[in-house]
Protein backbone atom coordinates (compact mmCIF):
# COMPACT_ATOMS: atom_id res chain seq x y z
CA UNK A 1 0.00 0.00 0.00
CA UNK A 2 1.45 3.33 -0.97
CA UNK A 3 1.35 6.05 1.65
CA UNK A 4 -0.35 8.49 -0.70
CA UNK A 5 -3.36 6.23 -1.14
CA UNK A 6 -6.51 8.30 -1.46
CA UNK A 7 -9.57 6.15 -0.85
CA UNK A 8 -12.72 6.35 -2.87
CA UNK A 9 -15.69 6.15 -0.51
CA UNK A 10 -19.34 6.17 -1.48
CA UNK A 11 -21.62 7.89 1.01
CA UNK A 12 -25.37 7.38 0.94
CA UNK A 13 -26.86 10.21 3.02
CA UNK A 14 -30.50 10.47 3.94
CA UNK A 15 -32.07 13.68 2.74
CA UNK A 16 -33.67 14.74 6.01
CA UNK A 17 -30.96 14.20 8.61
CA UNK A 18 -27.51 13.25 7.42
CA UNK A 19 -27.47 15.31 4.22
CA UNK A 20 -28.55 18.33 6.24
CA UNK A 21 -25.88 17.41 8.80
CA UNK A 22 -23.30 17.43 6.00
CA UNK A 23 -24.60 20.79 4.90
CA UNK A 24 -24.23 22.14 8.42
CA UNK A 25 -20.67 20.83 8.64
CA UNK A 26 -19.92 22.69 5.43
CA UNK A 27 -21.59 25.95 6.34
CA UNK A 28 -19.87 25.83 9.74
CA UNK A 29 -16.57 25.54 7.84
CA UNK A 30 -15.57 22.30 9.53
CA UNK A 31 -12.76 20.31 8.08
CA UNK A 32 -14.06 17.18 6.38
CA UNK A 33 -11.85 14.77 4.47
CA UNK A 34 -12.53 14.88 0.74
CA UNK A 35 -12.77 11.17 -0.04
CA UNK A 36 -16.52 10.76 0.26
CA UNK A 37 -18.64 10.85 -2.92
CA UNK A 38 -22.04 11.77 -1.59
CA UNK A 39 -25.23 10.31 -3.01
CA UNK A 40 -28.37 11.85 -1.58
CA UNK A 41 -31.22 9.43 -0.96
CA UNK A 42 -34.65 10.20 0.46
CA UNK A 43 -34.27 7.68 3.28
CA UNK A 44 -31.62 5.28 4.55
CA UNK A 45 -34.13 2.50 3.86
CA UNK A 46 -33.78 3.33 0.15
CA UNK A 47 -30.40 1.59 0.32
CA UNK A 48 -30.66 -2.02 -0.68
CA UNK A 49 -27.92 -4.60 -0.79
CA UNK A 50 -27.58 -4.28 -4.57
CA UNK A 51 -26.54 -0.63 -4.31
CA UNK A 52 -23.89 -1.38 -1.70
CA UNK A 53 -22.61 -4.44 -3.55
CA UNK A 54 -22.46 -2.50 -6.80
CA UNK A 55 -20.29 0.14 -5.14
CA UNK A 56 -17.96 -2.39 -3.54
CA UNK A 57 -17.68 -4.79 -6.49
CA UNK A 58 -17.11 -1.97 -8.95
CA UNK A 59 -14.20 -0.69 -6.88
CA UNK A 60 -15.27 1.61 -4.04
CA UNK A 61 -12.90 1.32 -1.07
CA UNK A 62 -15.66 1.92 1.43
CA UNK A 63 -19.40 2.53 1.73
CA UNK A 64 -20.92 4.78 4.36
CA UNK A 65 -24.66 4.83 4.94
CA UNK A 66 -25.95 7.63 7.14
CA UNK A 67 -29.49 8.29 8.32
CA UNK A 68 -31.63 9.74 11.09
CA UNK A 69 -31.23 8.36 14.60
CA UNK A 70 -33.62 5.52 15.51
CA UNK A 71 -36.97 7.00 16.45
CA UNK A 72 -36.32 10.19 14.45
CA UNK A 73 -36.89 8.89 10.92
CA UNK A 74 -38.75 11.34 8.69
CA UNK A 75 -40.81 8.37 7.54
CA UNK A 76 -41.06 7.04 11.11
CA UNK A 77 -39.78 3.50 10.51
CA UNK A 78 -37.41 3.65 7.53
CA UNK A 79 -34.18 3.59 9.48
CA UNK A 80 -35.27 0.52 11.46
CA UNK A 81 -35.56 -1.37 8.17
CA UNK A 82 -32.26 0.11 7.02
CA UNK A 83 -30.62 -1.14 10.22
CA UNK A 84 -31.88 -4.69 9.59
CA UNK A 85 -30.69 -4.68 5.98
CA UNK A 86 -27.34 -3.35 7.05
CA UNK A 87 -27.00 -6.04 9.73
CA UNK A 88 -27.88 -8.68 7.14
CA UNK A 89 -25.36 -7.54 4.55
CA UNK A 90 -22.69 -7.01 7.17
CA UNK A 91 -23.18 -10.58 8.40
CA UNK A 92 -22.84 -11.93 4.86
CA UNK A 93 -19.57 -10.01 4.47
CA UNK A 94 -18.37 -11.24 7.85
CA UNK A 95 -19.21 -14.86 7.07
CA UNK A 96 -17.42 -14.79 3.73
CA UNK A 97 -14.55 -12.64 5.08
CA UNK A 98 -15.26 -9.95 2.51
CA UNK A 99 -13.71 -7.17 4.64
CA UNK A 100 -16.89 -6.12 6.43
CA UNK A 101 -15.14 -3.07 7.87
CA UNK A 102 -15.48 -1.40 4.49
CA UNK A 103 -19.19 -0.99 5.20
CA UNK A 104 -20.47 1.35 7.90
CA UNK A 105 -23.80 2.71 9.03
CA UNK A 106 -23.88 5.87 11.15
CA UNK A 107 -26.73 7.89 12.58
CA UNK A 108 -26.21 11.62 11.95
CA UNK A 109 -28.98 14.13 12.62
CA UNK A 110 -29.49 17.47 10.87
CA UNK A 111 -28.04 19.35 13.84
CA UNK A 112 -24.96 17.16 14.14
CA UNK A 113 -22.60 18.89 11.72
CA UNK A 114 -19.73 18.19 14.08
CA UNK A 115 -20.61 14.52 14.33
CA UNK A 116 -20.85 14.31 10.53
CA UNK A 117 -17.29 15.64 10.20
CA UNK A 118 -16.06 13.23 12.87
CA UNK A 119 -17.78 10.22 11.29
CA UNK A 120 -16.44 10.96 7.82
CA UNK A 121 -12.92 11.75 9.03
CA UNK A 122 -12.73 8.64 11.19
CA UNK A 123 -14.13 6.35 8.50
CA UNK A 124 -11.78 7.91 5.91
CA UNK A 125 -8.80 7.24 8.18
CA UNK A 126 -9.88 3.66 8.77
CA UNK A 127 -10.31 2.98 5.05
CA UNK A 128 -7.00 4.66 4.24
CA UNK A 129 -5.38 2.38 6.77
CA UNK A 130 -7.06 -0.69 5.24
CA UNK A 131 -5.74 0.21 1.83
CA UNK A 132 -7.38 -0.27 -1.55
CA UNK A 133 -10.33 -2.59 -2.06
CA UNK A 134 -8.83 -6.00 -2.97
CA UNK A 135 -11.19 -6.10 -5.95
CA UNK A 136 -8.57 -3.93 -7.69
CA UNK A 137 -6.14 -6.80 -7.50
CA UNK A 138 -8.74 -9.03 -9.17
CA UNK A 139 -9.92 -6.74 -11.91
CA UNK A 140 -11.40 -9.51 -14.00
CA UNK A 141 -14.26 -10.48 -11.68
CA UNK B 1 -46.85 -39.14 23.11
CA UNK B 2 -48.11 -38.54 19.64
CA UNK B 3 -50.74 -40.59 17.90
CA UNK B 4 -49.65 -42.77 15.03
CA UNK B 5 -51.13 -45.11 12.51
CA UNK B 6 -49.57 -48.56 12.32
CA UNK B 7 -50.01 -50.51 9.11
CA UNK B 8 -48.72 -54.04 8.63
CA UNK B 9 -47.15 -53.45 5.23
CA UNK B 10 -43.79 -52.12 4.17
CA UNK B 11 -43.38 -48.40 4.58
CA UNK B 12 -44.09 -47.33 1.01
CA UNK B 13 -47.01 -49.73 0.56
CA UNK B 14 -48.44 -48.63 3.88
CA UNK B 15 -48.34 -45.01 2.79
CA UNK B 16 -49.85 -45.89 -0.59
CA UNK B 17 -52.64 -47.75 1.18
CA UNK B 18 -53.38 -44.63 3.20
CA UNK B 19 -53.32 -42.47 0.06
CA UNK B 20 -55.67 -44.90 -1.67
CA UNK B 21 -57.98 -44.78 1.32
CA UNK B 22 -58.00 -40.98 1.24
CA UNK B 23 -58.98 -41.01 -2.45
CA UNK B 24 -61.49 -43.84 -2.08
CA UNK B 25 -63.26 -42.31 0.87
CA UNK B 26 -63.32 -38.98 -1.00
CA UNK B 27 -61.59 -37.31 1.90
CA UNK B 28 -59.26 -35.82 -0.66
CA UNK B 29 -59.85 -35.01 -4.30
CA UNK B 30 -56.28 -35.51 -5.39
CA UNK B 31 -52.86 -36.75 -4.42
CA UNK B 32 -49.66 -34.81 -5.06
CA UNK B 33 -46.80 -37.25 -5.11
CA UNK B 34 -43.76 -38.45 -7.02
CA UNK B 35 -44.72 -40.86 -9.76
CA UNK B 36 -42.82 -43.09 -12.16
CA UNK B 37 -42.82 -41.81 -15.72
CA UNK B 38 -41.36 -44.91 -17.34
CA UNK B 39 -39.44 -48.07 -16.62
CA UNK B 40 -36.07 -46.30 -16.71
CA UNK B 41 -36.61 -44.96 -13.26
CA UNK B 42 -37.52 -41.43 -14.33
CA UNK B 43 -39.88 -39.83 -11.89
CA UNK B 44 -41.70 -36.54 -11.60
CA UNK B 45 -44.15 -34.87 -9.30
CA UNK B 46 -47.70 -35.59 -10.39
CA UNK B 47 -51.24 -34.74 -9.42
CA UNK B 48 -53.35 -37.84 -9.22
CA UNK B 49 -57.13 -37.96 -8.99
CA UNK B 50 -57.78 -41.45 -10.33
CA UNK B 51 -57.14 -44.53 -8.21
CA UNK B 52 -55.58 -46.41 -11.13
CA UNK B 53 -53.07 -43.63 -11.66
CA UNK B 54 -51.92 -44.15 -8.08
CA UNK B 55 -50.31 -47.43 -9.12
CA UNK B 56 -47.09 -45.88 -10.37
CA UNK B 57 -46.83 -43.46 -7.44
CA UNK B 58 -43.54 -43.63 -5.55
CA UNK B 59 -44.07 -41.07 -2.77
CA UNK B 60 -40.90 -42.05 -0.91
CA UNK B 61 -38.56 -42.26 -3.90
CA UNK B 62 -35.26 -40.59 -2.92
CA UNK B 63 -35.14 -38.04 -5.74
CA UNK B 64 -36.11 -34.39 -5.84
CA UNK B 65 -36.76 -33.50 -9.49
CA UNK B 66 -37.82 -30.05 -8.32
CA UNK B 67 -38.46 -28.54 -4.92
CA UNK B 68 -42.12 -29.41 -4.33
CA UNK B 69 -42.61 -26.30 -2.20
CA UNK B 70 -42.23 -24.25 -5.35
CA UNK B 71 -44.74 -26.41 -7.24
CA UNK B 72 -47.34 -26.27 -4.46
CA UNK B 73 -46.90 -22.51 -4.37
CA UNK B 74 -47.63 -22.24 -8.11
CA UNK B 75 -50.56 -24.57 -7.60
CA UNK B 76 -52.16 -22.46 -4.86
CA UNK B 77 -50.97 -18.99 -5.85
CA UNK B 78 -53.99 -17.72 -7.75
CA UNK B 79 -56.45 -19.27 -5.32
CA UNK B 80 -56.61 -22.06 -2.76
CA UNK B 81 -57.59 -25.52 -3.97
CA UNK B 82 -61.33 -25.99 -3.83
CA UNK B 83 -61.17 -29.61 -2.71
CA UNK B 84 -58.66 -31.15 -0.32
CA UNK B 85 -55.42 -32.44 -1.77
CA UNK B 86 -52.94 -34.67 0.04
CA UNK B 87 -49.34 -33.70 -0.73
CA UNK B 88 -46.37 -35.91 0.07
CA UNK B 89 -43.20 -33.88 0.32
CA UNK B 90 -39.84 -33.85 2.08
CA UNK B 91 -39.16 -31.63 5.10
CA UNK B 92 -37.09 -29.07 3.18
CA UNK B 93 -39.80 -28.84 0.53
CA UNK B 94 -42.35 -28.27 3.25
CA UNK B 95 -40.18 -25.53 4.76
CA UNK B 96 -39.90 -23.92 1.34
CA UNK B 97 -43.69 -24.03 0.91
CA UNK B 98 -44.15 -22.34 4.27
CA UNK B 99 -41.59 -19.65 3.41
CA UNK B 100 -43.43 -18.98 0.14
CA UNK B 101 -46.80 -18.76 1.89
CA UNK B 102 -45.27 -16.16 4.22
CA UNK B 103 -44.44 -14.19 1.08
CA UNK B 104 -48.07 -14.45 -0.12
CA UNK B 105 -47.11 -17.00 -2.76
CA UNK B 106 -49.53 -19.78 -1.89
CA UNK B 107 -52.05 -21.14 0.55
CA UNK B 108 -52.08 -24.02 3.01
CA UNK B 109 -55.83 -24.24 2.97
CA UNK B 110 -57.28 -27.57 1.85
CA UNK B 111 -53.85 -29.17 1.70
CA UNK B 112 -53.07 -32.18 3.81
CA UNK B 113 -49.33 -32.14 4.37
CA UNK B 114 -47.71 -35.55 4.54
CA UNK B 115 -43.99 -35.57 5.12
CA UNK B 116 -41.37 -38.00 6.35
CA UNK B 117 -38.29 -38.32 8.46
CA UNK B 118 -35.92 -37.79 5.61
CA UNK B 119 -32.88 -39.82 4.65
CA UNK B 120 -31.97 -37.43 1.86
CA UNK B 121 -32.20 -37.70 -1.92
CA UNK B 122 -29.89 -38.67 -4.77
CA UNK B 123 -28.52 -35.97 -7.07
CA UNK B 124 -30.84 -35.36 -10.06
CA UNK B 125 -28.22 -36.17 -12.64
CA UNK B 126 -28.01 -39.75 -11.36
CA UNK B 127 -31.71 -40.36 -11.99
CA UNK B 128 -31.04 -42.10 -15.28
CA UNK B 129 -28.10 -44.16 -14.06
CA UNK B 130 -28.62 -47.87 -14.45
CA UNK B 131 -27.76 -48.61 -10.83
CA UNK B 132 -31.06 -47.29 -9.47
CA UNK B 133 -32.07 -50.62 -7.94
CA UNK B 134 -28.75 -51.21 -6.26
CA UNK B 135 -28.61 -47.70 -4.92
CA UNK B 136 -32.17 -47.90 -3.63
CA UNK B 137 -31.50 -51.04 -1.66
CA UNK B 138 -28.31 -49.68 -0.10
CA UNK B 139 -30.23 -46.47 0.65
CA UNK B 140 -32.94 -48.50 2.40
CA UNK B 141 -30.34 -50.35 4.47
CA UNK B 142 -28.68 -47.08 5.55
CA UNK B 143 -32.07 -45.68 6.52
CA UNK B 144 -32.82 -48.66 8.73
CA UNK B 145 -29.56 -48.16 10.58
CA UNK B 146 -30.15 -44.39 10.76
CA UNK B 147 -26.97 -43.79 8.82
CA UNK B 148 -26.17 -41.53 5.91
CA UNK B 149 -26.36 -43.20 2.54
CA UNK B 150 -23.14 -42.39 0.67
CA UNK B 151 -25.09 -41.82 -2.55
CA UNK B 152 -27.26 -38.94 -1.37
CA UNK B 153 -26.47 -35.29 -2.04
CA UNK B 154 -23.77 -33.62 -0.01
CA UNK B 155 -26.34 -31.13 1.24
CA UNK B 156 -28.57 -33.96 2.48
CA UNK B 157 -25.66 -35.65 4.23
CA UNK B 158 -25.15 -32.53 6.29
CA UNK B 159 -28.82 -31.70 6.92
CA UNK B 160 -29.76 -31.98 10.59
CA UNK B 161 -33.26 -30.62 9.96
CA UNK B 162 -34.75 -33.84 8.62
CA UNK B 163 -37.80 -34.10 10.87
CA UNK B 164 -40.71 -32.10 9.40
CA UNK B 165 -42.12 -29.37 11.60
CA UNK B 166 -45.54 -28.45 10.26
CA UNK B 167 -46.63 -31.70 8.63
CA UNK B 168 -50.09 -33.11 9.41
CA UNK B 169 -48.67 -36.61 9.05
CA UNK B 170 -45.10 -37.85 9.20
CA UNK B 171 -43.98 -41.17 7.78
CA UNK B 172 -41.26 -42.79 9.83
CA UNK B 173 -38.29 -43.92 7.76
CA UNK B 174 -35.12 -43.02 9.68
CA UNK B 175 -34.06 -45.84 11.97
CA UNK B 176 -37.10 -47.95 11.11
CA UNK B 177 -35.53 -51.39 11.31
CA UNK B 178 -38.63 -53.33 10.25
CA UNK B 179 -39.52 -50.99 7.38
CA UNK B 180 -40.11 -54.07 5.21
CA UNK B 181 -42.92 -55.26 7.46
CA UNK B 182 -44.42 -52.28 9.15
CA UNK B 183 -45.36 -48.71 8.37
CA UNK B 184 -45.71 -46.02 11.03
CA UNK B 185 -47.37 -42.73 10.14
CA UNK B 186 -47.48 -40.12 12.89
CA UNK B 187 -50.60 -37.98 13.11
CA UNK B 188 -49.22 -34.65 14.28
CA UNK B 189 -52.25 -32.40 13.97
CA UNK B 190 -56.01 -32.50 14.44
CA UNK B 191 -56.35 -32.31 10.66
CA UNK B 192 -54.04 -35.30 10.29
CA UNK B 193 -56.11 -37.28 12.79
CA UNK B 194 -59.37 -36.39 11.07
CA UNK B 195 -58.13 -37.50 7.69
CA UNK B 196 -56.75 -40.75 9.05
CA UNK B 197 -59.99 -41.60 10.85
CA UNK B 198 -61.30 -45.01 9.76
CA UNK B 199 -58.15 -45.64 7.72
CA UNK B 200 -57.00 -49.27 7.70
CA UNK B 201 -54.44 -49.95 10.41
CA UNK B 202 -54.17 -49.60 14.17
CA UNK B 203 -53.82 -46.39 16.09
CA UNK B 204 -50.93 -46.45 18.54
CA UNK B 205 -49.03 -43.83 20.47
CA UNK B 206 -45.38 -43.32 19.79
CA UNK B 207 -42.70 -40.64 19.73
CA UNK B 208 -41.04 -39.64 16.51
CA UNK B 209 -37.79 -38.59 18.11
CA UNK B 210 -35.72 -41.55 19.16
CA UNK B 211 -32.14 -42.45 19.88
CA UNK B 212 -31.93 -43.36 16.17
CA UNK B 213 -33.01 -39.95 14.93
CA UNK B 214 -30.66 -38.35 17.48
CA UNK B 215 -27.84 -40.49 16.16
CA UNK B 216 -28.39 -39.34 12.60
CA UNK B 217 -28.85 -35.76 13.72
CA UNK B 218 -25.52 -35.62 15.50
CA UNK B 219 -23.75 -37.30 12.59
CA UNK B 220 -25.20 -34.78 10.18
CA UNK B 221 -24.39 -31.86 12.47
CA UNK B 222 -20.82 -33.06 12.43
CA UNK B 223 -20.88 -33.22 8.61
CA UNK B 224 -22.34 -29.74 8.43
CA UNK B 225 -19.62 -28.26 10.60
CA UNK B 226 -17.02 -29.99 8.47
CA UNK B 227 -18.64 -28.72 5.27
CA UNK B 228 -18.58 -25.15 6.56
CA UNK B 229 -14.98 -25.47 7.72
CA UNK B 230 -13.92 -26.92 4.38
CA UNK B 231 -15.46 -23.98 2.61
CA UNK B 232 -13.43 -21.58 4.74
CA UNK B 233 -10.24 -23.23 3.54
CA UNK B 234 -10.88 -22.24 -0.06
CA UNK B 235 -13.75 -19.81 -0.21
CA UNK B 236 -12.82 -16.97 2.13
CA UNK B 237 -12.25 -13.43 0.99
CA UNK B 238 -12.92 -11.92 -2.39
CA UNK B 239 -10.23 -14.06 -4.01
CA UNK B 240 -11.61 -17.26 -2.47
CA UNK B 241 -15.17 -16.37 -3.32
CA UNK B 242 -14.28 -15.60 -6.92
CA UNK B 243 -12.36 -18.87 -7.10
CA UNK B 244 -15.40 -20.87 -5.92
CA UNK B 245 -17.62 -19.18 -8.50
CA UNK B 246 -14.96 -18.94 -11.21
CA UNK B 247 -16.71 -21.34 -13.56
CA UNK B 248 -20.10 -19.62 -13.25
CA UNK B 249 -21.82 -19.32 -16.63
CA UNK B 250 -24.27 -16.73 -15.39
CA UNK B 251 -27.17 -19.01 -16.36
CA UNK B 252 -29.07 -18.14 -13.16
CA UNK B 253 -30.16 -21.79 -12.95
CA UNK B 254 -29.53 -21.82 -9.19
CA UNK B 255 -32.03 -19.01 -8.75
CA UNK B 256 -34.54 -20.70 -11.05
CA UNK B 257 -34.33 -23.92 -9.03
CA UNK B 258 -34.30 -22.12 -5.68
CA UNK B 259 -37.73 -22.35 -4.03
CA UNK B 260 -37.23 -19.09 -2.15
CA UNK B 261 -36.41 -17.10 -5.30
CA UNK B 262 -39.99 -16.49 -6.34
CA UNK B 263 -39.80 -13.08 -8.07
CA UNK B 264 -41.46 -13.16 -11.49
CA UNK B 265 -38.83 -10.75 -12.73
CA UNK B 266 -35.56 -11.20 -10.90
CA UNK B 267 -33.57 -8.00 -10.28
CA UNK B 268 -30.61 -9.62 -11.94
CA UNK B 269 -32.53 -10.49 -15.10
CA UNK B 270 -34.02 -7.02 -15.33
CA UNK B 271 -32.91 -3.99 -17.34
CA UNK B 272 -31.19 -2.61 -14.23
CA UNK B 273 -28.54 -5.29 -14.38
CA UNK B 274 -28.28 -5.53 -18.15
CA UNK B 275 -24.84 -4.83 -19.59
CA UNK B 276 -24.96 -2.23 -22.32
CA UNK B 277 -21.99 -1.23 -24.48
CA UNK B 278 -21.37 1.78 -22.26
CA UNK B 279 -21.35 -0.43 -19.14
CA UNK B 280 -18.53 -2.51 -20.62
CA UNK B 281 -16.78 0.64 -21.68
CA UNK B 282 -16.90 2.39 -18.33
CA UNK B 283 -15.87 -0.71 -16.45
CA UNK B 284 -12.98 -1.43 -18.78
CA UNK B 285 -11.86 2.14 -18.44
CA UNK B 286 -10.86 1.68 -14.83
CA UNK B 287 -10.36 -2.08 -14.65
CA UNK B 288 -8.51 -2.70 -17.87
CA UNK B 289 -10.00 -6.20 -18.11
CA UNK B 290 -13.32 -7.86 -17.51
CA UNK B 291 -14.52 -11.42 -17.02
CA UNK B 292 -17.22 -12.42 -19.47
CA UNK B 293 -20.03 -12.96 -18.67
CA UNK B 294 -19.75 -10.07 -16.20
CA UNK B 295 -21.59 -9.64 -12.93
CA UNK B 296 -21.58 -13.26 -11.80
CA UNK B 297 -20.25 -12.47 -8.30
CA UNK B 298 -22.70 -9.60 -8.04
CA UNK B 299 -25.49 -12.04 -8.88
CA UNK B 300 -24.53 -14.57 -6.23
CA UNK B 301 -23.91 -12.03 -3.48
CA UNK B 302 -27.05 -10.13 -4.40
CA UNK B 303 -29.23 -13.23 -4.53
CA UNK B 304 -27.73 -14.26 -1.21
CA UNK B 305 -28.70 -10.98 0.41
CA UNK B 306 -32.24 -11.46 -0.88
CA UNK B 307 -32.97 -15.04 0.10
CA UNK B 308 -30.26 -16.67 2.23
CA UNK B 309 -31.98 -15.78 5.51
CA UNK B 310 -34.83 -18.05 4.38
CA UNK B 311 -32.59 -20.73 2.84
CA UNK B 312 -34.19 -24.10 3.60
CA UNK B 313 -30.99 -25.98 2.71
CA UNK B 314 -32.64 -28.18 0.08
CA UNK B 315 -29.56 -28.25 -2.14
CA UNK B 316 -31.41 -27.73 -5.44
CA UNK B 317 -28.96 -24.96 -6.44
CA UNK B 318 -25.93 -27.26 -6.28
CA UNK B 319 -27.90 -30.02 -7.95
CA UNK B 320 -28.81 -28.03 -11.03
CA UNK B 321 -25.51 -26.18 -11.48
CA UNK B 322 -24.19 -27.19 -14.92
CA UNK B 323 -20.60 -26.53 -13.90
CA UNK B 324 -20.77 -28.20 -10.47
CA UNK B 325 -20.24 -25.14 -8.31
CA UNK B 326 -21.07 -26.07 -4.69
CA UNK B 327 -23.61 -23.24 -4.50
CA UNK B 328 -25.52 -24.83 -1.63
CA UNK B 329 -22.40 -25.09 0.55
CA UNK B 330 -22.02 -21.31 0.43
CA UNK B 331 -25.70 -20.50 0.73
CA UNK B 332 -26.40 -22.88 3.61
CA UNK B 333 -23.35 -21.57 5.46
CA UNK B 334 -24.34 -17.93 5.02
CA UNK B 335 -27.98 -18.85 5.63
CA UNK B 336 -27.13 -20.46 8.97
CA UNK B 337 -25.14 -17.38 10.01
CA UNK B 338 -28.00 -15.03 9.08
CA UNK B 339 -30.64 -17.22 10.72
CA UNK B 340 -28.55 -17.08 13.86
CA UNK B 341 -28.41 -13.26 13.79
CA UNK B 342 -32.17 -12.92 13.36
CA UNK B 343 -33.06 -15.94 15.52
CA UNK B 344 -35.06 -17.25 12.59
CA UNK B 345 -35.88 -20.79 11.51
CA UNK B 346 -37.18 -20.96 7.95
CA UNK B 347 -40.40 -22.92 7.60
CA UNK B 348 -40.86 -23.47 11.32
CA UNK B 349 -43.69 -21.11 12.14
CA UNK B 350 -46.11 -19.84 9.54
CA UNK B 351 -47.02 -16.80 11.66
CA UNK B 352 -43.45 -15.62 12.11
CA UNK B 353 -42.66 -12.75 9.72
CA UNK B 354 -39.73 -12.92 7.30
CA UNK B 355 -36.78 -11.01 8.89
CA UNK B 356 -36.38 -8.48 6.08
CA UNK B 357 -40.03 -7.48 6.28
CA UNK B 358 -40.10 -6.55 9.94
CA UNK B 359 -38.05 -4.98 12.73
CA UNK B 360 -37.92 -4.47 16.46
CA UNK B 361 -37.15 -1.07 17.90
CA UNK B 362 -34.94 -2.55 20.58
CA UNK B 363 -32.41 -4.45 18.48
CA UNK B 364 -28.95 -3.93 16.97
CA UNK B 365 -28.43 -1.09 19.44
CA UNK B 366 -24.71 -0.92 18.68
CA UNK B 367 -25.31 -0.40 14.94
CA UNK B 368 -24.99 3.20 13.76
CA UNK B 369 -23.27 4.54 16.85
CA UNK B 370 -19.80 4.65 15.26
Amino acid sequence: MSSDFKPNIVGFLCNWCSYAGADLAGSSKMEVKPYLSVIRVMCSSRINSNLVLTALLWGADGVLIAGCHPGDCHYEQGNYYARRRFALLKKIMETLKLEPDRLQLSWVSASEGKRYAEVVNKFSDEITKMGPNPIHKNPKI
Amino acid sequence: MAKALKINKNTEEGLLQLLEFLLDSEKVEGIFSLKKLNKNGNIAYSLITNKDELKGAVPLDPHMPVNAGKILSHFTLAEKTKRPVAAVLRPCELRAFVELIKRAQGSLENILLISLSCGGVFPIDTMNNGDAKKRSSSYAESLKKAENSPDVRKTCQSCDNFLPQLADMTVLTVGKKDADKECIIYLNTKQGENFAKDAPGNTISAEIESSETEKLKSKRKENKEKLFKDFEKTGNGISGFSRVFAACLGCHGCGEACPICYCTLCDFDSKTCEYKPESYESELEHKGGLKIPPGTLFYHLGRMSHMAVSCVACGMCSDVCPVNIPVADVFTKVGAALQDVFQYSPGKDIEEPVPSGTFKEEEFKEVGEH
